[in-house]
């Protein structure tokens, strides 16, 4: 892989760890001393990818604003590295009437057309729409593909298996991704899932299923060169799933109690720019610029948002219908 | 665009049942528009277990007329990626009563993108499903439960009850840019292995027409009391109104055709001019469609009703297979007019 590409892996993931520690820090930010889930700048339910970025990273170098992902509650780093605009995002996080929804949807709920970008909070219903995006590039007669995401909690759920098994009988240009984070909210994998890999799963069905054990970005980003080439040239789909880490709990005010990994838990950003640094591919003075440029993007991008103005309530039934 | 009355429907004297209406409609759409597509169990080689698209497969191929898994979750999310990538989807749940293993996809996803996405994605498909009892088909295969889906905000609500309304209300469908789900009562299909009523074949024009989304019909006026209903249960109106007009009771019949959007005014100017409202409704009673038409005649005026407002509707039982059981408690014209009775003292 030549330097381009690793810088490439490094600096999506450092944006998108500067654009969600920007958003932890203004969503804790107010709802001291009483904490209270609805209240202040950003209120409701924050699932923070922390820990996941190589995943993301890795899959979206390979695509273009013309290829569809649908990504799950936990959305930002796919929504990032797939190339989002950071003020929309921020701004529907925020909600306020300048964000990709309108301030309608909120972090769980976001649908962006020209990344062809959308996600959703209920686990494993996200495959499906995938499976249309899909089919409609194909009628289309283009090389465009879907990338569908889930977490490893969601392979147990019918939808995963109905749309695995139909994109491989209509042989649908789609990645599935599963991004295996050990944890279903409170439950372990080993509570949930009687096999050991998801991959096993992907060959039942006739097609490719690849695992990569260590949250490598550059091992995500080989098996995401093949399976997406793959599905561009005709081919079908193929399953890919990453053993990755949760650095940071299932939401904000998760104490994470049931958790005795904590202390063991390997930051990927940290690891990665050791590693290009041993390589030579990065050095101290570089990697202080990708982070100061990624922070003058998040600034901006925060900043539109607090700037925006609310949604005025009285539109509050505007946009349910075309 | 070509807008047509019922009224005008006497121009043609061509007879179609509501099923061969239905897949003309399709079969139409299907010919202007190459973003149409179908899909769903049975609808390729079978053309749909209630015949609701009979030759399309022959007509337009297999890439067009596709039959799916038994995998409603993922052909119906399938149909909503589709649209919301500028295909135009027609969707088939084959028994309405099956909605329960793919519910997320319908109200979460399709129901949901456009509002969330602040009007910038839409999602213009229609879900077409059979609908209706009356046969002996047990508590799985026979509901409505057009008001749970018109309950859930989202999703336009169609229920045709007569061939003309069933192409023109197709053609709209297809055409709408929001997820349109259209429900079809077996009983109204005109099947050859079902009982049906005279009704389930009527005048349908050739050409291409629309019937407009969120308009009902007045099939019958009258002075007297108004009957509101909705797809078979308007046929059973229609006989009770005939033979109520030998007794000398003169019934106005409305068809409410959609429910989402309710044609309230419809319903209001009937009201206001007869002061006797039944609502026959082949749905369960409690938390539905008969009561939220009352408090459509409340919320505007109370005063409209010379008498209270009475309704006619599944009692709130699952519904029975035994062929006794299962006529105690859907709508007939005999009950109908024994309501009609009780409302004129």
């Amino acid at each position: 892989m030549d330097s381009q590409t690793r810088l490439g892996l490094y600096k999506t993931m450092v944006l998108s760890r500067s654009f969600e520690e920007a958003i932890l820090r203004d969503y804790h930010a107010d709802k001291k001393p009483a904490w209270d889930i609805g209240a202040g700048l950003i209120p409701g339910e924050m699932h923070l990818s922390a820990g996941q970025e190589p995943v993301a990273a890795g899959v979206c170098a390979h695509l273009t604003a013309d290829d569809a992902v649908t990504a799950t509650h936990r959305p930002h780093h796919f929504a990032i590295a797939h190339g989002m605009d950071l003020r929309l995002l921020a701004a529907e996080i925020f909600g306020r009437e300048t964000g990709l929804g309108k301030g309608r949807g909120g972090h769980m709920h976001l649908f962006d057309p020209s990344t062809h970008f959308s996600c959703s909070g209920i686990i494993a219903e996200g495959y499906p729409p995938a499976l249309g995006q899909a089919f409609a590039f194909k009628r289309q007669g283009k090389d465009r593909v879907a990338v569908a995401v889930t977490g490893e909690g969601a392979a147990n759920q019918g939808g995963f298996h109905e749309s695995v098994n139909l994109a491989s009988l209509w042989k649908l240009p789609v990645v599935f991704v599963i991004e295996d984070n050990d944890w279903a909210i409170s439950v372990p994998r080993d509570s949930s899932t009687s096999i050991r890999s998801n991959a096993v799963r992907a060959s039942s069905y006739g097609i490719r299923g690849a695992r990569i054990q260590d949250n490598s970005v550059e091992g995500v980003w080989d098996a995401a060169k093949t399976a997406i080439e793959k599905a561009r040239a005709g081919e079908g789909p193929s399953l890919i799933e990453v053993h990755t880490v949760r650095l940071w709990g299932h939401f904000e005010g998760d104490a994470q109690a049931y958790r005795d990994d904590l202390g063991s838990l390997i930051d990927p950003i940290p690891a990665y720019a050791s590693q290009l640094e041993s390589d030579g591919v990065l050095t101290t003075e570089l990697a202080g610029k990708i982070l100061k440029e990624a922070k003058r993007q998040v600034d901006d991008a925060v900043e539109f948002a607090k700037s925006s103005p609310l949604p005025s309530a009285a539109d509050a039934e505007k946009y349910v219908f075309a | 665009m070509v807008l047509i009355d019922t009224s005008s429907a006497s121009v043609t004297t061509r007879k179609l049942t509501t099923a061969k209406a239905m897949v003309e409609g399709i079969s139409q759409e299907m010919e202007l528009d190459q973003s149409v597509f179908v899909l769903g169990e049975d609808v390729g080689a079978y053309g749909g277990i209630f015949s609701s698209t009979t030759g399309l497969l022959e007509k337009f191929g297999p890439k067009r007329v596709l039959d799916t898994p038994i995998s409603e979750t993922a052909f119906m999310g399938l149909a909503t990626g589709a649209a919301v990538e500028g295909m135009r989807p027609i969707v088939e749940l084959m028994f309405v009563d099956f909605f329960g293993v793919c519910m997320d996809q319908i109200y979460n996803h399709m129901a949901k993108i456009h509002y969330e996405s602040g009007g910038n994605v839409k999602v213009p498909l229609v879900l077409m499903t059979a609908v209706g009892g009356g046969y002996s088909d047990g508590a799985q295969h026979s509901q409505c439960l057009w008001g749970t889906f018109a309950h859930l905000p989202g999703l336009k609500v169609v229920v045709p009850s007569n061939p003309f309304d069933a192409k023109g209300l197709m053609i709209s469908a297809i055409r709408d840019d929001n997820p349109v789900v259209y429900m079809f009562h077996k009983g109204v299909m005109g099947l050859p292995w079902m009982a049906k009523n005279p009704r389930s074949l009527g005048a349908v024009p050739e050409q291409s027409y629309e019937v407009p989304i969120g308009k009902a019909s007045v099939v019958r006026t009258g002075k007297d009391v108004t009957i509101i209903s909705l797809s078979l249960s308007v046929h059973h109106a229609l006989d009770a109104a005939d033979e109520l007009a030998t007794q000398g009771v003169d019934c106005e019949v409305i068809d409410l055709r959609s429910l989402v959007p309710l044609d309230r005014g419809t319903i209001l100017e009937s009201a206001g001019k007869t002061g006797r409202v039944l609502v026959v409704d082949e749905d369960y009673k409690s938390f539905g469609l008969s009561g939220e038409i009352a408090a459509v005649i409340c919320e505007s005026d109370p005063r409209l009703l010379k008498v209270p407002f009475a309704r006619l509707a599944v009692p709130d039982v699952p519904i029975p297979y035994s062929r006794t059981l299962e006529y105690a408690v859907l709508p007939t014209a005999d009950r109908i007019i024994s309501e009609i009775k009780h409302l004129m003292g």
